[in-house]
């Protein structure tokens, strides 16, 4: 019923939208996978970062791409403090409680964000924002284009912290057996925030490469966590490359379901494919054991 | 005392929430020496040794090593010092090859000194050396074990506290361990030998605890305990 150039440009437009959600999705199946607690404030960071990405560009003229670079270390220490500093001591130690604090973190972060900045909805003017590539049967947007790159990019230096760094292997080593980590010799509060502090830095960087197409207000990330988590699941929690493929997956169908039943109801795909995982495959395309 | 101990425990008490485990525990282990702690099942000898490595918080006595208080210390400090606790059910980390089990067995200790020292380790437990690259997940129990140690040994411990490191080995594999303790303490390393197998503890031991409701009730040489046949139906089944 549509032409092919139709649906491969949804597709292709699925992909590129599905890469940030992507990156969204893997600072939270990062956190899952070692601290194993969905961190509910996963959103409200997302909308503090891309307050911090707007302001970058209004206060100091910093473009997006480049404001990464100062935000993502910035949210990085934001990050390993709210873990170490707060979540870790409040908690105890106890994964439930640790679940309940990042939910009241996420509550003091809007009401924060929305009591500096009201609830106004704002965007930035890139020169570039509107500008496309030729493909010959369709156009795709620049800026979208380079994010994509960029989430790889940066899901390929995770992995190399992962598996080539000792931090990474004290991640990779907590994460499956937490009493053996300890007696290595490897602080598990460290690595728990260090953990916090990676995700929190995903975010932040998936909010710069949002900010040229999108727009900010204080509750804007909790669409995003909202399909994160469905990609979480689709991936297999705690897996990174489910993330990873389960992301792009999800952006397919959201532009797919847009296509065929409409813009207004292209999420309902995602969340009737979360369904039909959780009953034929609730461990996830990735996961290994629940 | 001639030589200053390495490990000197006083009066130690620890435990989870109202369950007190220790009641009081008294334990000195000397450089080179192999020491056995031996008793059945839930008198305490877990706990010892998870308030020995910090992971269990000494609710009052003094630990000291090396001639350092450390009781206030977790156990990121106290694998710094050198006390190394090889856990009971080995504790490796399955997601990892063996190359990186033993590579986090320097993360806090003798980093500089990894390579040779997983050389040294290889060439104590060589079948280690076939399986580098292998997820420690999929070794056997024995292999595994071996990773255990061989992850301890990587941080230069003085003192090694074997917690049940024969557990659910064939009597062949218990055999071969024996002698790689023997081998250990022959390199200048401590051992504290948390076991329930009795006979080969003592043979291997200098010397040796017995504990029972969280208390010492005997401590001597491993040849006079392994003689005392009352005392050996009394606390150790036998």
């Amino acid at each position: 019923m549509f032409s092919p150039v139709i649906l491969i440009t949804a597709i292709l437009n699925g992909l590129l939208t599905g890469a940030v959600y992507a990156l969204v999705a893997l600072g939270l199946t990062l956190i899952y996978g070692v601290l194993h607690i969905i961190n509910f404030a996963h959103g409200a960071l997302l909308s503090a970062a891309l307050f911090a990405a707007f302001f970058a560009f209004h206060l100091l003229g910093l473009d997006p791409y480049l404001a990464a670079l100062l935000i993502a270390p910035i949210f990085f220490g934001f990050g390993y403090a709210l873990q170490r500093l707060i979540i870790g001591p409040v908690s105890h130690g106890d994964d439930r409680n640790m679940l309940l604090v990042t939910l009241g973190l996420s509550v003091v972060i809007e009401n924060v964000l929305l009591y500096a900045f009201r609830a106004d909805t704002r965007t930035i003017d890139l020169p570039y924002a509107f500008q496309t590539i030729d493909l010959g049967f369709t156009f795709l947007p620049i800026p979208r284009l380079i994010g994509f790159c960029l989430v790889f990019a940066v899901a390929l230096v995770l992995w190399a912290i992962m598996r080539r760094t000792d931090v990474g292997k004290a991640i990779r080593a907590v994460a499956k057996e937490k009493l053996g980590a300890q007696l290595a010799g490897i602080d598990v509060a460290h690595i728990y925030a260090i953990t916090f502090g990676l995700g929190t830095a995903c975010v932040a960087i998936a909010a710069c490469l949002l900010i040229p197409t999108y727009y900010v207000n204080p509750t804007v990330g909790d669409a995003f966590v909202l399909i994160a988590f469905t990609i979480v699941v689709l991936g297999g929690m705690g897996s990174v490359p489910g993330a990873l493929v389960g992301g792009l997956l999800i952006g397919v169908v959201e532009s797919l379901s847009g296509l065929f039943l409409g813009e207004s109801l292209g999420q309902i795909g995602i969340f009737l494919i979360f369904i039909a995982v959780l009953l034929v495959r609730p461990t996830g395309l990735f996961g290994a054991r629940a | 005392m001639a030589a200053s101990p390495l490990l000197a425990v006083q009066a130690l008490h620890a435990g989870y929430g109202k369950t007190e485990v220790l009641r009081g525990v008294d334990l000195t282990v000397s450089p080179g020496e192999i020491v056995a702690v031996l008793g059945s099942n839930g008198v305490g000898k877990s706990t010892l040794n998870r308030t020995l490595s910090g992971v269990v918080r000494a609710r009052a006595g003094a630990i000291h090593f090396d001639g350092v208080s450390i009781e206030h210390e977790g156990p990121p400090m106290i694998v710094a010092r050198g006390l190394i606790h090889v856990p009971e059910g080995r504790r490796i980390f399955p997601n990892m090859t063996v190359s990186e089990n033993l590579e986090l067995g320097s993360y806090r200790r003798a980093r500089p000194r990894r390579e040779q020292n997983r050389e040294r380790v290889f060439g104590m437990f060589p079948r280690l050396r076939e399986r580098t690259t292998q997820y420690a997940g999929t070794l056997s129990g024995g292999e595994q074990q071996m990773l255990a140690i061989g992850r301890g040994l990587m941080a230069e411990p003085k003192l090694l506290i074997l917690d049940e490191p024969s557990l659910g080995l064939s009597p062949l594999l218990v055999e071969e361990l024996f002698a790689f303790i023997a081998r250990i303490r022959a390199d200048g390393v401590a051992i504290l030998l948390v076991e329930q197998n009795v006979v080969q503890s003592l043979e291997v031991a200098d010397r040796a605890y017995i504990l029972a409701e969280g208390t010492f009730v005997m401590s001597g040489t491993a040849a006079a305990i392994a003689d005392d046949p009352e005392l050996k139906r009394a606390y150790l089944g036998l």
